[in-house]
């Protein structure tokens, strides 16, 4: 049973939308140990400890940890090599001067 | 404080004074996980002491086995705020495992099966206060709660006690482990409710 | 409905009020919330709601917005369908307790990747465990509501016929709602007249009711973490590109 305790990395959101001002749950991510690329939600996040455990579907390994005091958090995402974050389209001509 | 939802008072819990501040009493055993469970098998377990200098101290299970074996009845608290008292436990003694163990080392992380780590004074290890335990409640510990053994360190917060522990390193510096990275406390007194970094 | 662009702002706590409640089944109750800033949202996006005890005691869960919001007198209103897990925190207070006109805080909308856009023109199935159709009955109102012809196929896991949440819609929309099948699995028993023994969804469910995976079609399965471990694996077995099948799972006990 303790094998099915994970939930998806869509729920990272709510958590870090306190951090962050975009949706990261939608950010593509690389996978330090593995290499792997895919939707941040498609992590397998583990909820029942401390902080969040975000790791790897491929590895396992982990990628991301966020835990939260009443006063601070702690951000911890050395797993991930990068980001690839969605941008709205900025308009294509510059704004005037 | 969030507004108070009527009638809400969750998971049956009581805060006596017995209790380390911010603790609550509960009556089950609450399975924490970080990863998933790794399932060892006894064969091939092992526990390994490595000093500073490079020299590893190794227990098979039937090793740790024919070591004396101690029950202690102890109070646990998880920095998730839940307590529970009286939990009865079997296992090897560290002093028992340190002993002919050549170190001057003043630091140790304990790493486990399944990749977490936990650091931990060297001193806190001795003296009575931290076993290798391989039985709960009289039956063989469950995986879930770290079987074949975790260590127990019940005088510090539980996550301090490493589940499917594998062995432990001795330092001569301290190196912060899993969750020591992440925030928490290095030490993780309960009385002094030393939660996170800082407190 | 909500625009398609992604958020951009934090997202605060704010506080709701039960406005009503339907009884879905024995043990399944659709809540409708009052939420004064609710932005709006796209199907299958959740909330996290958060209750807190009078010593301060807090704890926060998500649920899945069942369908597009609704202006209310007072503001916007969102529903929520919360299956009683027994033994559970939240959910049994939710159910028994949680009366109308109190507060709770909610944050949302959250979950920008298990959507359906009704721009997206591959054909759709949704695959759910118990109360995994939340979200995915989010995604049918939808699709009704913006009047797309996108093809949905539903398989619905559940134990007993009283346990399908939505019963009577789905009844009506599988009839009405062009383009939609809905078929059923149950795992414990199956209602009198029913072809075949109860199992748990398998091959040969996903390959008569689902869609074949060179129309690579989108897929969407949902439900505790074990029904959607298996699902995933039978779709992935099957020839469904892993990249095509989104997943949420609800946790050991959906
Ligand atoms: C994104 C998302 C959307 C969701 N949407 C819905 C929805 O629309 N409707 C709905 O009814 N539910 C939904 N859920 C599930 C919901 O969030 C709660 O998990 C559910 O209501 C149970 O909460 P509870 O407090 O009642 O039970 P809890 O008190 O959390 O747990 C009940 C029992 O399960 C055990 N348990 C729970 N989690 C674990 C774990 N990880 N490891 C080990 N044991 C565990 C507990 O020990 C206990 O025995 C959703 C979950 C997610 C992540
Ligand atoms: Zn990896």
């Amino acid at each position: 049973m303790t094998e099915m305790s994970y939930l998806d990395g869509n729920m990272l959101d709510g958590p870090m939308r306190e951090l962050f001002t975009v949706d990261l749950s939608t950010a593509m991510g690389r996978c330090e140990n593995c290499g792997m690329t895919g939707s941040m939600a498609s992590l397998h996040v583990y909820s029942h400890a401390p902080g969040l455990v975000a790791r790897c579907p491929s590895c396992e390994s982990v990628m991301v940890r966020l835990v939260r005091a009443p006063d601070r958090a702690w951000l911890d995402m050395r797993g991930v090599t990068y980001l690839q974050v969605p941008m709205p389209m900025e308009q294509t001509l510059p704004e005037p001067l | 404080m969030g507004i108070v939802s009527p009638g809400f008072s969750g998971r049956p819990r009581s805060q006596e004074p017995a209790l380390p501040p911010g603790q609550y009493l509960t009556e089950d055993f609450p399975v924490l996980s970080a990863g998933p469970t790794p399932r060892v098998s006894l064969d091939t377990w092992e526990f390994v002491i490595s000093a500073e200098n490079g020299t590893e101290y190794r227990w098979s299970w039937q090793e740790l086995m024919a070591l004396p074996q101690e029950t202690p009845m102890v109070d646990i608290h998880c920095v998730t705020h839940w307590s529970k008292l009286g939990t009865t436990w079997q296992g090897v003694s560290l002093d028992t495992l340190l002993d002919g163990v050549d170190t001057g080392a003043h630091f140790a992380l304990a790493h486990s099966y399944g990749g977490y780590t936990t650091n931990l004074p060297l001193d806190d290890l001795r003296g009575g206060r931290a076993w290798v335990a391989h039985t709960f409640d009289g039956a063989p510990l469950p995986a879930e709660h770290g079987g074949p053994a975790r260590l127990l360190v019940p005088h510090l917060y539980f996550w301090k006690s490493a589940k499917w522990v594998r062995g432990i390193r001795l330092k001569t510096m301290d190196e912060p482990g899993f969750w020591e990275t992440a925030g928490y406390h290095d030490y993780g007194d309960p009385w002094r409710e030393q939660r996170y970094q800082g407190d | 409905m909500a625009t398609g662009t992604p958020a951009r702002a934090p997202i605060k706590w704010q506080v709701a009020r039960l406005v009503e409640r339907r009884v879905e089944t024995p043990t399944a109750q659709t809540l409708v919330l009052e939420v004064p800033d609710w932005p709006g949202h796209l199907p299958g996006q959740h909330v996290d709601v958060r209750l807190t005890a009078p010593d301060g005691y807090q704890a926060a869960r998500s649920y899945s917005v069942a369908g597009p919001a609704v202006d209310g007198p007072d503001g916007p209103r969102i529903e929520v369908t919360v299956q009683r897990v027994p033994d559970g925190e939240v959910s049994p207070y939710l159910i028994d307790v949680f009366g109308a006109g109190d507060p709770v805080e909610v944050r949302g909308p959250l979950g920008g990747w298990f959507i359906w856009r009704s721009e997206d023109t591959a054909p759709v199935q949704l695959v759910a465990g118990g109360s995994g159709i939340v979200p995915l009955m989010a995604m049918i109102r939808a699709r009704r509501a913006v009047g797309s012809k996108v093809p949905f196929r539903l398989i619905y896991s559940v134990r007993t016929a009283q346990d399908v949440i939505y019963a009577d819609e789905l009844r009506r929309r599988g009839r009405d709602d062009f383009g939609l099948d809905v078929a059923y699995v149950y795992t414990r028993e199956a209602p009198d007249g029913w072809r075949g023994e109860p199992h748990r969804v398998g091959l040969a469910d996903v390959n008569t009711h689902g869609w074949p995976p060179d129309l690579e079609p989108l897929t969407y399965v949902c439900g505790p973490t074990g029904f959607v471990e298996a699902v995933a694996d039978l779709l992935v077995g099957l020839g469904h590109s892993s990249r095509r099948i989104r997943t949420e799972r609800f946790g050991p006990t959906g």
